[in-house]
């Protein structure tokens, strides 16, 4: 428990040190993207006078130096005032906060999925030396398929084809979640699926070599109860770490399924932000996701130490 | 052995394919960029092998054109990630102490970073605000490679430095000190050829992560931007037509999974032998 914290103490800061940097760094990239707000408005009300632009540009502080701005920002950020996006006319938090609870249903149903199936392929791989190569080739192939080219191909084939799922967006308030899910779910599952698949059957095929099982093998173990029992506790301990690993990568990774569906979640919003020149949604989602993934990379570290406490000891 | 000669195989075809490319438009009598309005969405037939899209362009040359840009950019990635991962993982490795701490702390940060959100930010960024002229191919090209390098050097130095760890602590070392080869020497003879197989798995992987992202950004729009084909942008024109050109869809993600996979075979092959 002493370890957990001295381990949380230590990695806290680093988090909040790379959060600093990445902010600085996406602040001045997001300067060197074409146009800014106010370009923007003169595209759509070509009335306005240069005093006019001159005018809102003091305003939203665009004539001030990058890195001042910059400075402005941080300090409302540290007093609590995360601002407002121009895309959705909407304070950023009350966009941000719907869109990281769809990408985080999405990714968490995408994992639990994927590692459910990927550990039942790993253990017939490992259990049956004779359909090893058939899983092992097809989660090769499987692990080389594009995530958004399969997103496209169901799209064709299950809502254009076949009409039986929405080819994308978001239920309406009170309606079910879940059509507008597997298709998306499927996409994202499918690549983890065979790395859980690969990762399962190494993991395996190392613990069913070792004495304990030959010696529970040996008490009239039948094979269920010595894979479920025996193998499967000790080869989990690296298949959550991937797990945890897994769901921070993919809140990132998230982005292209989404837009490919059209589902509003926080790689959408990202996008939306980027393109949409909406630098402050942008900063705060970028700064969020970021955030996310190294927790879940923290989060990984800490259940490994729990799972097993050996590895604590050093 | 197998995996490795089937990867390499298909890598190869690919690669004939890419350099076919301006004979197949001209054998075919097909320029890939220009538009014809009369053949929107043809159906496959002789004169277009898999159809036309939607300004009536021949999917099959510009499928070939594509491949130029995918394993352009890949391989560009692939060898500059690899010379400047490798650089790094040496240095990292041979003097130890800060300077080792500071690399690889970097490397752990990059990591710890969610890479396609930062991809994304960074190809929307304006060329022309730093001076470059913009809408080029080979700016495009050169853009892409420059945003994949800063991400894709830290999985080739980790590997590096690894390797060059356990030489560095090698017999041989030792006795080539003992006999008085300078560091300079040392480094370039006796370790770096030890580091062949380590970079040559992270830079099959290297060149697959490119080709992936670099399709990834160009199907967002932030790649390769149309009239040139890349297999990135020609997936999202057939998002666009889902429904009157169903088939388009098949094929450049079927080039991406050939490539991908020629890739991940190579590596899984170098690792095994």
């Amino acid at each position: 428990m002493a370890g957990a914290l001295r381990l949380a103490a230590l990695r806290l800061p680093q988090i909040a040190l790379t959060l600093l940097l990445l902010s600085l760094a996406a602040w001045l990239a997001i300067g060197l993207m074409p146009g800014d707000p106010v370009s923007l408005a003169l595209f759509s009300d070509p009335r306005l006078t240069p005093e006019d632009i001159a005018r809102l540009r003091a305003l939203h502080g665009l004539d001030q130096p990058l890195l001042e701005r910059y400075l402005a920002w941080g300090a409302g950020l540290l007093r609590g005032e995360f601002g407002y996006s121009r895309l959705f006319a909407q304070p950023v938090t009350a966009v941000l906060w719907p869109a990281l609870r769809s990408t985080l249903a999405l990714v968490g149903s995408a994992v639990v999925l994927a590692a459910a199936i990927g550990v039942a392929l790993g253990a017939l791989a490992a259990l049956k030396p004779r359909a090893a190569p058939l899983v092992d080739a097809a989660t090769l192939l499987a692990q080389a398929v594009p995530s958004f080219w399969l997103g496209i191909l169901l799209i064709i084939l299950f809502a254009v084809r076949l009409g039986w799922l929405p080819a994308g967006g978001a239920p309406e308030p009170g309606g079910s979640a879940l059509p507008f899910l597997v298709l998306p779910v499927t996409t994202i599952a499918f690549g983890q699926m065979a790395a859980y698949a690969r990762h399962a059957t190494a993991a395996l095929t190392a613990e069913l070599a070792r004495p304990h099982i030959t010696s529970a093998r040996a008490r009239g173990g039948s094979e269920p109860r010595v894979l479920w029992r025996h193998a499967l506790p000790n080869a989990a301990v690296p298949l959550l770490t991937l797990l945890a690993l897994d769901a921070g990568s993919l809140v990132s990774g998230a982005l292209v399924t989404e837009t490919v569906f059209a589902r509003p979640g926080m790689g959408k919003l990202l996008y939306d932000a980027v393109m949409g020149n909406d630098y402050n949604l942008a900063l705060l989602a970028l700064l969020l996701v970021a955030l996310v993934t190294m927790l879940a990379t923290l989060a990984a570290d800490l259940a490994q130490r729990w799972l097993d406490p050996r590895l604590g000891e050093r | 052995m197998t995996r490795l000669r089937l990867g390499l195989i298909l890598l190869g075809l690919l690669a004939v394919a890419a350099l076919l490319a301006p004979f197949a438009a001209g054998w075919l009598g097909k320029d890939p960029f220009a538009p014809d309005l009369f053949a929107r969405y043809a159906p496959p037939s002789p004169g277009f092998p898999l159809g036309a899209d939607e300004l009536g362009r021949d999917l099959f040359t510009r499928l070939l054109y594509g491949a130029r840009i995918s394993l352009g950019v890949g391989l560009a990635t692939a060898l500059a990630a690899s010379v400047l991962g490798t650089a790094v993982g040496l240095v990292a490795a041979w003097r130890g102490g800060w300077v080792d701490a500071v690399l690889m702390r970097l490397a752990d940060g990059l990591l710890a970073l969610p890479a396609l959100p930062i991809l994304v930010l960074l190809a929307a960024m304006d060329p022309a605000k730093l001076g470059l002229p913009r809408g080029e191919a080979a700016t495009d090209m050169l853009r892409i490679v420059t945003i994949l390098v800063l991400f894709g050097w830290v999985g080739v130095a980790r590997l590096a430095r690894a390797g060059a760890l356990t030489i560095l602590a090698s017999d041989y070392v030792r006795a080539a000190r003992a006999l008085g080869v300078t560091e300079t020497r040392l480094l370039w003879r006796h370790v770096l050829p030890g580091l062949a197989a380590p970079v040559a798995v992270a830079s099959a992987l290297a060149v697959a992560g490119a080709i992936l992202a670099e399709s990834v950004l160009s199907f967002l729009g932030l790649g390769i931007q149309p009239p040139t084909p890349s297999w990135g942008n020609m997936l999202a024109n057939a998002q666009e037509a889902v429904f009157a050109a169903p088939l388009a869809a098949l094929w450049p993600g079927l080039a991406i999974l050939l490539a991908i996979a020629g890739c991940t075979l190579v590596a899984d092959g170098v690792s095994r032998s």
